[in-house]
């Protein structure tokens, strides 16, 4: 992972200060909350339903061991013992006071966390796929592009303030895990034919009120020209984007206005000028960040050590749980293993500070020190050694992280809802809790294979239930909760936005609503490979429009 | 629901005032002598436009709290208030599920 | 409001002239951007220097032809969240070579200094007076910056590859003793 340096240090306890000094003039009134508000924003400060909501940036998904220790004695000592992972690898603490901030920001910015640009308009958290740096389909580690940018984009002089916010996700696989054509600008490593680095750009992607795909504006970018590239793209979108309504500021609107084609152009226009400047990254440049990234000293391991196999073959829970929760390293001998934050009846993504702890220890002791967090509301230990599997199942499950219902039904993908946050039209939690308890069969689950429920609780799509193989989006009617509901939604490299199944259900419905979905499922695949998506794709909406929708 | 901050002002019932506090977000009611209360039963009551548009007001003026709106109130018969809405009653008592606890570990 | 250049309170010597109103001879005026193109050609031969406010939504483009006479380009933040005149300063500044003095005015805030000198900026007509006074302390604030700017501070960047290279220099000046 990549180890600050001084620099990388002293801006973040620069901005500590800075910050401190903005609370203080608040508190004083020498600021009104007009002036204030964008202002606590681009460090990550929000006002909710009950309290401030504290957000903080966890780049391309990477923890430390001592950076998750970090969180969890701010959850302690400033909130009320936990906290909630959210879908762009960001963590949020619901409950600290604003005259408490400064305070749990020093603390973070001493192991190298912060909340810079986690909301406003500006560019937000960089993501990444939570594999990245250990998984087999890769082309090369993309964290080290997306830190190469985060320093670039921020606290940028001309970018701070732009029509709305900006969100970037990298990947370098063919298998995409970041979701990137649902990005404000998403890049995908790719090698030429002579084989050189570059990017592939896409831009407009995004969910929300008015959700879209992105467009690919340049089918491979040399690596030299992408920070003058991004710059350029930038420029034009301060530039000209809209800002006189909020739910037209996007960059997506921008492109779809002047059409992808015309947006490119306009693009091109302010890069050709600053192509060959100061921007041009040269090797000494990516090198000088790559060279921080410190990656194990793995051992020379075999594959499918003896003992591993033992285990799985005397223990059925372990078995299901590895063929479940763990992936294919690309170093042999190793395994990349997903924790669930996804019990039987819990808020999805939410973790304790006790729970943080015990992570961070077996970080420690099983990852080289090293977590990651995954937009799926996940946890991850990167470099587990294959024959410490079985131990590792052991610590996982005492701590309530390792259900086996990675990708299936009860992993389902929730934003906090109305139980939290100030924008929201219906609860979104508790519906969620209820199809964990629905679905608490693992049997069941496993039979019904891959399926991703994602729900939001309003149209800001926090939930990103626009990607959801089943999305529900919170709505109000005349001041009752319901949810419509869409289906055949998918984020990955065949990225697809979801079809309205028919009128909205009342809340109570909702969870049957689901039920009624996956049992037409079960009646309609034709083997119980074919995964709900897949019958989606094939016999379209109407039919499970007619199933939901016969008795309501 | 729609952020109240963005509704046209309407009365149509007993309406409160209420905000979050700025030394905490915590969610306070604009009491009939001018403060700010955590506690429900201590709002002023409005009924009508002109009075809620008063005490909305000086709500906004006192920077104790941010974010001022009127809210619905419901009245029990014996005069104790309720919260109007279903996001009044999640302000008032806080997330409807149960907070993480280290409980089972 | 306030006028702040090189760090200190001034009073402007540019006398603002409002929409269509006569031009004062002789003095140096602030000129409303409209009114200036309608009478670039003669206005460009006034011998007292001759500012341009130039709104936000307009491309500074237009105004390039002119920026060799011109000696001060004011930029217009009509809410401080209203970010497009970054953009405008370092294309002035950076594309166009512009000189002369630049200037923002609206909403100007003492959190926004230090991204308005890293764009170009260097004269700042400021919301409040306290903000004024504490513009030292304000741009004081950081000494790390990540990117290069019309400023030219030091980025990390380069500071680390100089650090490399001493470090370097140094190693092989020991080693080969």
């Amino acid at each position: 992972m990549y180890l600050y340096d001084e620099f990388d240090r002293t801006l973040v306890t620069e901005r500590v200060a800075e910050f401190r000094d903005q609370v203080a003039r608040r508190l004083s009134g020498d600021l009104t909350e007009d002036e204030f508000k964008p202002l606590r924003l681009m460090n990550g400060v929000y006002l909710q339903l009950h309290a401030y909501m504290l957000r903080i940036a966890i780049p391309y998904g990477t923890l430390s061991s001592d950076q998750m220790r970090a969180l969890a004695r701010v959850a302690r000592l400033y909130d009320r013992g936990y906290g909630h992972f959210t879908t762009r690898q960001n963590i949020q603490f619901n409950w600290i006071k604003l005259t408490e901030l400064p305070d749990a920001m020093a603390d973070l910015a001493r192991a190298g966390l912060h909340g810079m640009q986690t909301s406003g308009n500006c560019v937000r958290n960089i993501t990444t796929d939570q594999w990245a740096g250990v998984a087999p389909d890769e082309i090369e580690d993309a964290r080290v592009w997306a830190e190469v940018l985060r320093q670039h984009l921020t606290l940028h002089p001309e970018f701070s303030f732009l029509p709305r916010k900006f969100k970037i996700a990298v990947t370098a696989a063919a298998h995409d895990r970041a979701a990137v054509r649902v990005h404000d600008l998403g890049l995908r490593l790719r090698r030429n034919t002579a084989g050189e680095t570059g990017f592939e750009v896409m831009i407009g992607g995004g969910l929300g009120r008015t959700p879209y795909i992105a467009k690919t504006i340049k089918p491979f970018l040399p690596a030299r020209d992408l920070l003058s590239y991004i710059e350029a793209v930038l420029r034009t979108y301060n530039q000209f984007g809209r800002r006189e309504n909020i739910y037209k500021a996007r960059i997506k609107i921008l492109v779809h206005t002047l059409g992808a084609e015309a947006f490119a152009n306009e693009v091109e226009a302010e890069w050709l000028p600053i192509k060959d400047g100061p921007l041009a990254l040269e090797p000494a440049a990516i090198a000088a960040i790559a060279e921080r990234f410190k990656y194990p000293d793995y051992e020379a391991l075999e594959d499918n050590p003896r003992a591993l196999g033992r285990a799985r073959d005397q223990d059925r829970d372990f078995h299901r749980w590895l063929g479940n929760a763990v992936a294919n390293h690309k170093v042999p001998g190793y395994a990349i293993v997903t924790l669930s934050l996804k019990p039987e009846g819990g808020p999805p993504g939410d973790a304790t500070a006790e729970q943080m702890d015990a992570i961070a220890d077996l970080a420690d002791s099983f990852s080289f020190g090293e977590i990651r967090v995954g937009h799926e509301q996940n946890l991850v230990l990167p470099h587990v050694a294959q024959h410490d599997l079985p131990e590792l199942w052991r610590a996982l499950e005492k701590i309530g992280v390792a259900t086996p219902n990675i990708g299936l039904i009860s992993d389902i993908i929730s934003c906090p809802g109305l139980d939290y946050c100030s924008l929201a039209n219906t609860r979104s939690i508790p519906v969620a809790q209820d199809l964990t308890r629905r679905f608490a069969d693992l049997d069941l689950a496993h039979d019904l294979g891959r399926l991703h429920i994602n729900i939001s609780g309003c149209i800001n799509a926090c939930g990103h239930h626009h990607v959801g193989h089943i999305g529900l989006l919170g709505v109000e009617k005349n001041g009752e909760e319901f949810f419509q509901i869409t289906i055949g939604g998918r984020a990955d490299e065949k990225a697809a936005l979801g079809e309205l199944l028919g009128p909205a259900v009342p809340y109570a419905e909702a969870a049957d609503a689901v039920e009624d979905l996956v049992a037409a499922y079960l009646e309609l695949r034709l083997r119980s490979t074919e995964t709900f998506l897949d019958v989606v794709t094939r016999v379209g909406v109407e039919t499970f429009k007619e199933r939901v929708y016969a008795t309501r | 629901m729609t952020a109240p901050s963005q509704q046209k002002l309407k009365v149509t019932g007993p309406v409160v005032v209420t905000a979050n506090r700025l030394s905490d977000g915590a969610v306070v009611y604009r009491t009939a002598d001018q403060r700010w209360s955590p506690r429900l039963e201590r709002a002023a009551v409005g009924t009508t436009l002109a009075g809620a548009s008063e005490l909305l007001a000086r709500a906004v003026a006192d920077d104790g709290a941010v974010g001022a709106y009127i809210a619905p109130v419901e009245i029990n018969p014996d005069g104790a208030l309720r919260p109007g809405n279903l996001r009044e009653r999640i302000r008032q008592s806080g997330p409807t599920i149960d907070l993480p606890t280290s409980s089972g570990f | 409001m306030p006028l702040v250049r090189h760090g200190a309170v001034i009073d402007d010597p540019f006398i603002r002239v409002e929409a269509d109103a006569p031009i004062p001879d002789g003095a140096p005026v602030l000129i409303p951007a409209a009114h200036f193109l309608a009478d670039a050609q003669r206005l460009s031969l006034r011998s007292a220097p001759t500012g341009v406010l130039w709104p936000n939504d307009r491309r500074v483009e237009e105004l390039a032809p002119h920026l060799d006479r011109l000696a001060l380009v004011a930029l217009s933040f009509p809410s401080f969240r209203d970010g497009r005149a970054y953009s405008q300063a370092r294309l002035l500044r950076e594309h166009y070579g512009f000189r002369g003095e630049l200037r923002a005015t609206g909403e100007v805030l003492r959190d926004q200094f230090l991204f308005l000198l890293r764009a170009g900026f260097d004269s700042l007509e400021v919301k409040k007076v306290a903000d004024a006074s504490a513009f030292d302390a304000a741009v004081s604030r950081y000494s790390v910056f990540y990117q290069p700017a019309t400023d030219g501070r030091t980025t990390a960047q380069q500071a680390r590859l100089r650090r490399a290279r001493w470090t370097d220099a140094h190693l092989s000046f020991c080693c080969s003793r």
